[in-house]
């Protein structure tokens, strides 16, 4: 056996730093990249929401300049935040994350991966230029015809297409990327790593990559022919050229609820990762979480259509069902995280903190989604706030909590230095109080009737107090976010050094050191179970 | 110690031993040694080709159902339910040049399966020989469907003309699409060829093209028996 040990060093040879980077195809430079690049977009879909507060604090139009604005800021703001930040944040920590703890030197196609990466600032780059072409898009992210095709009242000029080529560009990486994950997982697992071997984030970002590749063609699909429609003269959406807007409504549904999933699994991984070692036990019902994991994936391809309730076109009552079918797994994995805390020895540590704020938000996320599950009470609430509500308790309150509570866990892994305690918790709780303080509110104004995405309302609707609190709330957030990066900037300089393992986790990221040198991994310790690294440190009579 | 017993595959460049735990491999580098047939079976770009090929199912998943269901909700000015519609069903003639195009896009796939069966048994010169024609006849069906196309267009029928007009041109369009996509790789699996790249042992990337390539293929024979049969 012609043999020598894995020497990582060997391996390199020097070259800028910039050109490193540029040229990279470490999945550990390149999921760093993501993170950056998914948080630029975070803060730019920050600022739009923003605006969009600020025009609603009081009724009347006093900070933008006519309503057509306003449905710009919308539009890039829920672009931007699911499309360039959520998607590809978890994306990205998926890419850090997911070689080291199967025990891979990389992922399986490395220069995909680096393509799959710098599709995304260019699909960006896309998208911002249409400020500066005469006009973003100004649809809604959701883009229905007739309001996205061409015409004079409809969405005239470049924008809508610099949106759909860039969403085109970001699904193409989407599933690339999803494509790389699924052979890394399944051919790239250090031996011993059987499948019911693998950390739970592994587990979520498998099913999330199944969803990204059999789904985002799909939405591909639609925007081609949106595309063909508003450019080449085609009939596919506009019903008075003999095509079918619902027709777009249900292919565009058919990916973008999957896509909620996409948004969500990771997410629910990071909390899965975190929740066990920061209460010093294993998670709570293993493999339960892993068929939960695979039932939402599953059931998520079947309830497209209760985004279509009010349409008409829809079958109704198969659409309900399924749609409440999915509280049950979902409800399986709330079990799983509270009876992993459960009698735990909790350290209240920042990723912990954030993980708890996740299962918390996300609770009340999932109960209001399962209101509208119900079909007349759908009827009632359908585009008005409660909507907006929802989505962000799912995915503020999920997702951005779960983002945080992954970044403070992973940070020490990533950089080898520790995020300051003290600003974590005041991240937390600013950006807690801020969540709650803007989105709680806009159940009740769902409540009372106001719809979402307009610029204005009637002075006497009694709207008022509700949307100057969450105008409040959404100022209350963008603070929260000052002390993140003054942490991240002052943790970077003189941050205290982490070692390899700060938090004593269970999973394979941290046996090795803290950043992993290229391809990762000097030894491997023996995989016998989910936690490695805790076999390792208490050997096997520690279970 | 049944988990980490050794691992020895054919052709692998990487070996576990089960006393050290350590991960050791042969002469190149690090994660070319353990990017391929680390754990056996199907290689990681057979693997990765068979994903994006379901992906692309999906691709057309999207582009059918928007054609049947601009097909059944189809009247036209007059009130009149027929697909195609009156004034084109004639234009449509199966027995024409597109059956040929049909007859070649089939005749590349079996000839691309001859390329590979030569070069599982290191024939390179039969696999050569096989890959240029598989490439010439792609060429040759994009040239015939470039004509087709103008015929039709001189017939009066575009992409303007009607839900049957869009439909017609999107799903072929896109089909013709990745036929060129698909000829792109032939003709680098066949320019590495040439320059003496493959062997029985080491040739995923001619695999990987004809998948794909047969994928095109299957999709041009649902599509054609939709649009000029169904």
């Amino acid at each position: 056996m012609a043999t020598h040990a894995l020497n990582p060093a060997t391996s390199t040879y020097s070259r800028g730093v910039l050109y490193d980077w540029l040229t990279t195809t470490d999945h550990k430079k390149i999921g760093i990249m993501y993170v950056i690049n998914s948080f630029l977009f975070f803060l730019i879909g920050g600022i739009l929401a923003l605006v969009v507060r600020t025009e609603l604090a009081a009724p009347g139009l006093q900070f933008l300049s006519d309503e057509h604005v306003y449905n710009e800021m919308f539009t890039m703001h829920a672009t931007m935040m699911i499309f360039l930040f959520v998607i590809p944040m978890l994306a990205g920590l998926g890419n850090y994350i997911v070689p080291l703890q199967i025990g891979a030197p990389d992922m399986a196609f490395p220069r995909i991966n680096a393509l799959s990466l710098w599709m995304l600032p260019l699909g960006g780059i896309l998208l911002i230029s249409s400020f500066f072409t005469g006009g973003t898009a100004a649809a809604g992210w959701t883009s229905y015809p007739p309001l996205s095709l061409d015409g004079p009242l409809k969405s005239p000029g470049s924008g809508q297409d610099l949106w759909i080529v860039a969403l085109i560009l970001i699904g193409t990486s989407s599933i690339l990327g999803g494509i790389n994950f699924l052979v890394t997982i399944f051919k790239m697992r250090a031996p011993g790593m059987t499948l019911f071997r693998m950390p739970i984030m592994v587990w979520t970002v498998l099913v999330t990559s199944v969803l990204v590749v059999m789904a985002t063609p799909v939405i591909t699909s639609a925007l081609v022919m949106l595309f063909i429609d508003r450019n080449y003269g085609g009939h596919f959406f506009d019903p008075f050229g003999g095509g079918s807007a619902v027709l777009y409504q249900n292919i565009f549904w058919f990916y973008s609820h999957p896509a909620v999933y996409v948004m969500i699994l990771p997410a629910m991984g990071v909390i899965s990762e975190v929740l066990p070692v920061f209460s010093r036990k294993p998670l709570f019902g293993y493999k339960a979480f892993i068929f939960a994991t695979a039932g939402i994936g599953a059931l998520g391809f079947s309830v497209w259509a209760h985004h279509m309730f009010t349409t008409g076109a829809v079958f109704l009552p198969f659409f309900s069902l399924l749609t409440f079918l999915i509280a049950v797994p979902t409800g399986v994995k709330m079990f799983n995280w509270v009876f992993t805390l459960f009698r735990g020895q909790l350290t209240f540590s920042t990723p912990l903190i954030f993980a708890i704020g996740f299962l918390t938000m996300f609770l009340i996320g999932g109960i209001n989604g399962a209101f509208s599950a119900s079909v007349p009470v759908d009827f009632a609430l359908h585009d008005t706030y409660w909507v907006v509500a929802h989505i962000h308790y799912v995915l503020f309150g999920g997702s951005v909590f779960g983002v945080f509570a992954g970044l403070y866990y992973w940070f020490p892994k990533m950089t080898g230095r520790m995020l300051d305690e003290s600003l974590g918790k005041i991240h937390f709780v600013l950006m807690f109080v801020g969540f709650n303080l803007t989105f709680f509110p806009m159940h009740m104004l769902g409540l009372e009737g106001m719809p979402r995405r307009i610029a204005d309302y009637a002075a006497d609707a009694g709207w008022n107090n509700w949307n100057m609190a969450a105008t409040i709330g959404g100022f209350v957030i963008a603070t929260s976010i000052l002390p993140f990066l003054w942490n991240v900037f002052a943790s970077l300089r003189n941050g205290k050094i982490a070692g390899d393992d700060p938090w004593e986790g269970n999973t394979l990221e941290w046996a090795t050191s803290s950043p992993p040198p290229p391809y990762n991994f000097d030894h491997l310790p023996e995989i016998r179970s989910e936690r490695p690294v805790f076999d390792a440190r208490h050997g096997v009579e520690g279970h | 110690m049944p988990d980490t017993a050794s691992k020895v595959t054919e052709g692998a460049a990487s070996i576990v031993t089960a006393d050290s735990h350590a991960i050791v491999t042969a002469d190149h580098s690090p994660v070319g040694g353990l990017a391929h047939d680390a754990r056996g079976g199907i290689s990681n770009p057979i693997l990765g080709m068979l994903l994006f090929i379901s992906s692309e199912v999906m691709f057309f998943a999207g582009l059918f159902a928007a054609y049947f269901s601009t097909r059944a909700n189809f009247v036209d000015a007059n009130g009149v339910k027929e697909w195609p519609p009156s004034e084109f069903a004639h234009i449509l003639n199966p027995f024409s040049l597109i059956l040929v195009a049909t007859i070649v896009l089939i005749l590349s796939s079996v000839t691309l399966q001859m390329a590979i069966w030569a070069i599982r048994k290191d024939d390179r010169r039969g696999f050569i020989r096989n890959m240029a024609v598989t490439f010439i006849l792609g060429i040759l069906f994009l040239v015939m469907q470039a004509i087709d196309y103008s015929w039709l267009f001189a017939d009066g029928l575009t992409m303007g003309s009607g839900p049957f007009g869009t439909t017609y041109f999107t799903l072929t369009g896109f089909h013709g699409a990745h036929v060129f996509g698909g000829v792109i790789m032939l003709g680098v699996v066949l320019y590495r060829g040439l320059t003496g790249q493959f062997s029985s042992r080491h040739h995923d990337a001619v695999e990987a093209a004809s998948l794909y390539w047969h994928f095109v293929d299957v999709v041009w024979i649902i599509l054609f028996s939709i649009l000029y049969f169904l």
